[in-house]
């Protein structure tokens, strides 16, 4: 061509790279342009983030930490009166001395494992059902009334009933934490199992997937979000069940320490009790979350 | 028989490595020719569903091979028909019989794309591509044929990617490398690229005529896009309520191109008829 000399050589060069995808073939995108793009996004994306991540660091954490100094305050100057409410500090010092003599240990110990063991019981018993329920036609005509209706009735009212059952063992607070998480993962995952795509499932059986691989790679992860919502549902109940169950009646546990700090006027202890509640729920929540995360990581909602 | 699949249906996607991974262990040395493409006959087709008679005796020959076209209005029954091709549904009278070269009957290895890709959002794209090869298959042959696939299809970059992060013309790619891997006999396309913008579906359709032409199965695809039936197809049939109104042969002949004056009129053509003008 005799202007190419009126072009500089970086214009000729993109030409030329600009007409090489539709000479050959013309469909798809042409690498240089996906590259591009993915350059864009990747250049604006940490500008975003940092500016999010820089304020959000510490900006969750600004109004717990002025409460507590505010509460350190009070107590030391004598506002607040430490029969009601012991200062930080002195929760602080409970803490380690509790923790020093072994009994903090134990005593979360043996509250964790009851809250771990009624979500196993109780969650499985609710996933079980939620699938079986969610797939099979015959299996939600038996149950499904019968569970709808059970779930109506608090479960903290059946406490008198599980005394009178169980006595005031591990039996009657097992029995009320799996009670009480069952409800929640039931539904959802139920809920999850009906809302999975059909399309999706006609997809499966076109490509002759046996009903364990069509439940493997379609139905269940279909419903996992919605199983993951019913999780952490089911955590908040957890910790709320075994927060009374063992004040009523037990020995061992968080929730003996806090009742028998009270017979002694030992608000610290009292104090101390709610916080590592308060912890382990966060604790339980985070890992939920995490999971959650990880298992998801396909969905756009739960990326970054 | 279908072809076991371990076979690979898109060896011209040549890769020297797994190439000679591949030439070793073939037990099956006739099945090793190349995809076995599967012809159609239909016999008196009807179907009801309750007091809606949407398909009202169709009789078809499609040689092993062929890319037919099925253009129709809206409701004219073109994606029951193609759902009666792919066994997901039976006709209430009638017989569907599938074809080899010699005449015989075949098992057709029968695939289908849709209007939307319906891939599996919690796998990666070459784990979505992996399904179409069944169960029974090692995930190391699995992950191998799909990156193939998705080759042909010009998307090997893309294996391990998340569904979402592709654009639509790409999720559409992915489910048709999807249904090539197990080496389709028959491939049934319902309004594949229906859902793509203009110039995405131009890329495609050479992208679908390419495969077509390079593995050789029986195409049979449902497009209410006549130019793009034309562009495609050796020959177009338009479904009139339920009945096949006109069967035209598309004259062979080079390259083809878009808005080729030969294709223009018969488009012309094929667009009179269906509007009833003609
Ligand atoms: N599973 C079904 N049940 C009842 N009616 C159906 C079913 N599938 C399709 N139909 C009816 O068959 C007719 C043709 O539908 P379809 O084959 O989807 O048309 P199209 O040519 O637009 O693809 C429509 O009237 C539709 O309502
Ligand atoms: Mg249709």
């Amino acid at each position: 061509m005799a202007t190419v000399d009126t072009f500089s050589e970086g214009r000729q060069v993109r030409r030329i790279r600009d007409e090489s995808p539709s000479a050959t073939t013309g469909k798809g995108t042409p690498p240089p342009r996906a590259a591009a793009e993915k350059g864009t996004r990747a250049a604006s994306r940490p500008r975003t983030f940092s500016r999010a991540g820089s304020a959000g660091a510490w900006l969750p954490y600004l109004l717990p930490v002025t409460l507590v100094v505010l509460w350190q305050l009070g107590s030391s100057t004598g506002i607040i009166s430490d029969r009601i409410m012991p200062s930080p500090v002195a929760v602080l010092a409970a803490f380690w001395e509790r923790l020093l003599s072994g009994e903090l240990a134990r005593d979360v110990g043996v509250s964790g494992a009851r809250a771990v063991s009624g979500l196993v019981i109780g969650g499985s018993i609710g996933f079980l059902l939620g699938i079986a329920n969610g797939v099979s036609k015959l299996s939600e005509q038996l149950t499904d009334t019968t569970l709808q209706m059970l779930r109506t009735i608090p479960h903290l009212a059946m406490i008198p009933l599980v005394i009178l059952w169980f006595g005031i063992g591990e039996e009657a607070k097992l029995f009320l934490t799996s009670l009480g998480v069952l409800f929640p993962i039931y539904l959802n995952t139920y809920h999850g199992v009906r809302n999975v795509d059909r399309d999706l499932v006609e997809m499966g059986r076109i490509y002759g997937m046996s009903s364990w691989s069509l439940f493997r790679k379609v139905i269940f992860p279909g419903a996992l979000p919605s199983i993951f919502v019913g999780l952490r549902y089911a955590l908040g109940i957890m910790w709320l069940t075994l927060i009374v169950s063992e004040s009523i009646a037990a020995n061992s546990g968080i929730g003996y320490m806090a009742n028998t700090a009270r017979e002694f006027m030992m608000t610290d202890v009292v104090v101390l009790a709610l916080v590592i509640y308060a912890l382990l729920g966060k604790l339980a929540d985070v890992i939920a979350r995490t999971l959650e995360r990880r298992a998801l990581a396909w969905n756009a909602a739960y990326q970054g | 028989m279908p072809i076991g699949p371990y076979q690979s249906p898109l060896a011209f996607v040549s890769d020297g490595e797994l190439e000679r991974h591949y030439a070793e262990p073939q037990p099956v040395p006739h099945e090793a020719e190349g995809p076995q493409p599967a012809g159609l006959r239909l016999r008196g087709i009807e179907k009801r569903f309750g007091d809606n008679h949407v398909l009202k005796g169709i009789d078809l020959e499609v040689p092993v091979g062929q890319f037919v076209a099925i253009v129709g209005k809206s409701g004219c029954g073109k994606s029951t028909l193609l759902r009666l091709l792919v066994g997901l549904d039976e006709p209430t009278a009638g017989e569907i019989s599938f074809l080899g070269d010699d005449g015989t009957a075949v098992e057709p290895n029968a695939r289908i794309v849709f209007q939307e890709p319906r891939l599996l959002p919690w796998f990666s794209v070459a784990d979505n591509v992996a399904v179409g090869l069944g169960g029974g298959v090692p995930k190391e042959t699995g992950r191998r044929e799909a990156k193939r696939a998705l080759a042909a299809v010009q998307l090997a970059e893309k294996a391990g990617d998340w569904p979402s992060k592709l654009s639509g013309g790409q999720r559409q790619r992915v489910a048709l490398a999807r249904a090539l891997v197990s080496r389709p006999g028959l491939l049934a396309l319902d309004e594949p690229l229906g859902a793509l913008d203009a110039l995405t579906r131009i890329g495609m359709q050479e992208l679908v005529s390419q495969v077509w032409r390079e593995l050789g199965f029986t195409a049979v695809l449902v497009t209410h896009d006549v130019s793009e039936a034309v562009f495609l197809a050796d020959r177009v049939i338009v479904l009139d309520e339920g009945r096949i109104s006109l069967d035209l042969d598309i004259p062979q002949g080079g390259e083809r191109r878009h808005g080729d004056p030969v294709l223009a009129e018969i488009e012309g053509r094929l667009l009179d008829r269906i509007l009833g003008r003609g």
